[in-house]
Order: C-alpha cells, then structure tokens, then sequence
C-alpha cells in the first residue's frame, strides 16, 4: 500500500518559487497499479520521484505499508522499492546478469545466489538466460534492454515498483509486446505499482486506478472506466479524448455483460465471441455483420449465452445528468 | 573474443619489431654496435637513473591525476571544475621544456625538480581526461544507480569509474608519453638519465655515444606505450571497451 497525504514540491526559482507539485494526496491498495497521467510538466515525474526520495518533498507524508518513509534512510529506502525508467539507465560496463544482480550485491547476496536469481528472472521476461545472461547491454534491442530493465527492478522482489514512461521509448509492437507481458507477469506477482505515462491508451490497458495530473495538481483519481465514463472536467475530458467511449470497450469482458440463452431460441449462425474478449472485438462484430446478437461460445463451440447491442450499450450508459 | 580481435592491437608492434632488427643489423654491420656497447657501464647506470625519475614521477602523476580529475567531478565542484578545467588545457599548452625551467627557477638544481616538472606534465592529460570521461555517463545511468540505493562511493566505484576508464586509460597512455619522451631532458637541469649520453653525445659529436642514450630511451618509450595498451585492453570492462566489441 502506498498513501501520500498532502504532498508537495517547492522549487526556489529566480523568478520566484515553482510549485511543480501541489498538495496532492491519494492511496494506492497493495497489489494495484496506479498510473500517474498527464501532460509533460504537470508534476506526475515528480511525485514518483518523491516516494524514493530522488526529490525530497517540501512537505507532506508518503507512507509505504504502515511505514513513514521519512523515518527511513534514502539509500535503505530505494533498495526496497523497485526504479525502471524511460532510458532504461542499465550499467554499460556490467553484464546483464550483473546488472540484475546489483541491488543484491548491495544487500550482501553471494554470487552464486545473484546468478540463479538473474537466470530465473530472464526467464519470466522471456530472454533465454542462456543467451541474455552474460550480453552486454551494448548487445541487446530496445525491447531486450527494457525487459531487462524490469528484471532488474524485480530483483530482491521488492513489493513496490515505481515505473517512469518505461515503456514510451519503445516502437508500437514492442511496446504493445511487453505491456501485454508485463500485465500476465503482475498477475502473478501482484505488485504496488505507480506507473508515469502520458498516453491515455497506456494508461486504461495498464491501470486498476489512473490519477490524472495538471499543473501540479491531481485532478481525478478513478478507476478507468470511471475515468472515461465521467471525466471531472473540461481538462480531464479533453485529455483522455472524444473517443472514450471507444477505449472503454477494452475495459469491459464478454462475460460481464451476456446473457443466458436456450439454444433453440439463438440463432445458430450469428457470430461467436468467447466469454475472455473484450467489447472491441464484439463492437467490431455488430459493426462489420450488422446483427443484434452474438452467441458467446467456448473452446468446443458450446453456448454460453448470447450479447445484445442492448446489453452493451446498457454498460457504456452515461447515466449522469450532467 | 575472437583470436583475430586479440592480434590486432599487436600488429604495429611487429613492424616496429621489423624495423629494430634492420636497425641492429646496419649497427652491427658498420661497427658502431660494438662501440655503443664500450658506454655499457654508463647505460646500465643511466638507464636505472631515467627509469626512476619516469617511474616515481608517472605513478605520483597516475594517482594524483585520477584523484584530482574525481574530485573536480564531484557535484558540489561543479561550480569550479570548468574553470579549473581551462586552467589545465592552458597549462597543457606550456611546452614541458618550459615547465623543466619553470621548476629549476622553483627548486633549483637536481633530480627533485626534475620529477616534479615531469609530474606536472603527465598529471594534466590525466586529470582532464579522468573528469571528462566521469561526465561523459549518461546522466540516467547514475540516476539509475541512485534509484537502486546505491550510495555516492558505490555509484564512483561501480558506475562511474568503471565507465569512464577507457577514456581514464587514454589520457594515462598520452601523459606516459608525455612523460618518457621529456625524461631525457631532465639531464638539462641536472636530472640525470640517459639525456646525459644523447646531450654530451650531441655536443662532442660522438654518434655512438648518442646513440648509447637515444636507442635505450626508444625502446623505453616503446615499452610503456606496449605496456599501458595492454592494460587498457585489458583492464577496461568489455562491455565500454570499444577494441574489444569486434
């Protein structure tokens, strides 16, 4: 669990003091993930920064658990949390199993121990150790280095991650690539995760809470579908963009919205869906084969129920008067 | 690493090879070896001398220009280290002849100003060379480290003296040249070394004699430059050494 209470960041300027980050205060549950959203400039770097005290904040509290962490040494403090960042920043003149191994080192492990550790991260990030472990980062693609980048950041298993743009410096299919992993990997591990990001589609894949920045101030802190269903604001609704309704397809399941049905009653050639995918693949059905309802089918092709335009459009219901 | 990555930094070194042994023959053969080699006493002697003053002088400049070129590195420096900087490419640019006269002006007469001149000369390469390199980290790399938990002697140790040794190991390499090459010099504020044998070869038109000084300090400054070559490619972790990622 991660909570800020109050939290800011003063800079003393010449022209005057800068308040990058404005009293903001929210809590992350353990084993969620929180993504900081904004424009460039609006703050979300720095508070993440703050909570592993590479900015000291100018007032305010961050508790990690129960723990206040200004009762904590930095330096004991970062150890325990996990730090990827947009460049990646891993150790030029290390191996990659060395780079993974340094948090480790710093808290005494023996070699041996270092190197089985390495290996079995590799591995949960899909780099065969046998290739990986012993490359210099100076040999690896920018997916490659990425995932070794979170490898690294997962080393002493710290149940914190903090995540700045980690995956933005990367090309779409990669990037699409190692979120799609990286969510499978946190369903196991189930870290706190506060995760920076400028990109609203990032953001709704990746999130169980997003907090939306703006000049130094949370604006919104909401699930996404929340998030997209009622922006707060003018600033909120610009951001996340016209089309929110169509990012909130991927947010719900087949099997949130269908219906029970008899099989006689369902038309035997209407188009299957599986009960896993998301509205995007039924809202593309109804579009392309103009129909009303879809069956919902397994593996075997066996009726599980059907999906109505009526059901879906019942769940993208905006029902606020507002 | 490939055998042929390994061969390639040698290879100078067997056409310098070459050129000795056409050298030695043509002395042989004209007679002159033989009357080099009657200055043996003398070469032994004088070759120890030399050996000393660019030894003591080298490793105080090694040490003490790594040392330096840390600390004008360090963040709360930064205010002064550019300055500073410019005041070493200036004095860089004194010729070390001028420096050897600067320090007899300082310290009179003898082989004490004569290795603090020749310090002087081989600790600026060092110096700028040792910051130059610690800037050249990328700044996320040592952001990085900081976000891991490393303390600032672990992200020196580990980050960032790792990462700017090859640089480190050029600027060592030029001083050391720097270094062997004015050594002979030092003979001229009374240093010793085998500057005594080129300089009064030179002055009593003894070619034998000259040469008695001139080939020992050849050979010299082709070791050391052998020598730290060596080191650099070996002692520079692979993955920041650019002769070795072939």
């Amino acid at each position: 669990m991660i909570r800020l209470e109050a939290l800011s960041k003063t800079y003393a300027t010449p022209r005057g003091s800068v308040t990058a980050v404005d009293a903001v205060s929210f809590e992350v549950a353990g084993g969620e993930t929180c993504v900081l959203l904004g424009p460039s400039g609006c703050g979300k770097t720095t508070t993440l920064r703050m909570i592993n005290r590479l900015v000291a904040p100018t007032a305010g509290k961050i508790f990690l658990g129960e723990r206040d962490t200004d009762a904590v040494d930095p330096v004991e403090l970062r150890r325990g949390i996990g730090y990827v960042i947009q460049q990646i920043g891993l150790f030029p003149n290390m191996t990659v199993a060395d780079n993974i191994g340094v948090v480790p080192r710093l808290l005494g492990w023996d070699a041996p121990r270092r190197r089985r550790r390495a290996e079995e991260l590799l591995a949960l990030l899909a780099l065969p150790p046998g290739t990986f472990a012993d490359r210099y980062p100076g040999e690896l693609s920018g997916g490659q280095a990425q995932r070794v980048g979170v490898a690294r950041a997962l080393a002493v298993d710290p149940p914190v991650l903090l995540m700045d743009e980690p995956f933005a410096a990367l090309d779409p299919v990669n990037r699409e690539a190692i979120q799609d992993e990286f969510l499978r990997m946190q369903q196991k591990l189930r870290k706190t995760i506060l995760f920076v990001s400028h990109d609203i589609d990032e953001a709704v894949k990746m999130a169980d809470r997003i907090a939306i920045f703006n000049q130094g101030r949370l604006v919104q802190f909401a699930a996404p579908d929340e998030l997209l269903a009622h922006p707060v604001d003018a600033f909120v609704a610009g951001f996340v963009g016209h089309d929110r309704t169509l990012k909130r397809l991927r947010l719900t399941r087949v099997r949130e919205i269908m219906t029970e049905a008899d099989a006689g009653a369902v038309d035997p050639k209407a188009p299957g869906v599986s009960p896993d995918e998301d509205l995007r693949r039924v809202a593309t059905l109804f579009l392309e084969r103009d129909v009303e309802r879809l069956r919902c089918i397994d593996e075997a092709g066996r009726l599980l129920g059907v999906v109505t335009r009526k059901a879906v459009a019942a769940r993208l219901a905006i029902d606020d008067a507002t | 690493m490939s055998a042929a990555a390994a061969l390639r930094p040698r290879l100078p070194y067997a056409v310098l090879a070459a050129i000795v042994l056409a050298i030695t023959w043509a002395l042989v053969a004209s007679g002159l070896a033989a009357e080099i080699l009657s200055y043996r006493k003398d070469i032994v002697y004088l070759t120890r001398q030399h050996l000393v003053l660019v030894a003591v002088s080298g490793s105080a400049a090694i040490v003490s220009g790594v040392a330096i070129g840390v600390w004008l590195s360090r963040p709360w420096m930064a205010r002064w280290a550019d300055g500073a900087i410019q005041a070493v490419n200036m004095a860089t640019s004194i010729p070390t002849l001028g420096k050897l006269a600067l320090m007899m002006s300082l310290l009179g007469i003898g082989a004490l100003p004569a290795i603090v001149g020749l310090w002087i000369a081989t600790l600026l390469p060092i110096v700028r060379n040792t910051y130059e390199g610690i800037r050249a980290v990328p700044a996320h790399v040592v952001d990085a480290a900081r976000g891991m938990g490393m303390g600032p002697r672990a992200i020196l140790a580990r980050v960032e003296l790792p990462n700017a040794l090859f640089v480190i190991f050029a600027g060592v390499r030029t001083a050391m040249a720097v270094n062997v090459g004015t050594a002979p010099i030092a003979f001229l504020i009374g240093g010793g070394g085998l500057g005594e044998l080129i300089f009064t070869g030179i002055d009593l038109q003894q070619h034998a004699m000259m040469l008695a000084g001139a080939i020992p300090t050849a050979l010299l400054a082709v070791a050391v430059d052998f020598l730290f070559g060596q080191a650099q490619y070996w002692f520079v972790p692979r993955g920041v050494n650019p002769l070795r990622n072939g």
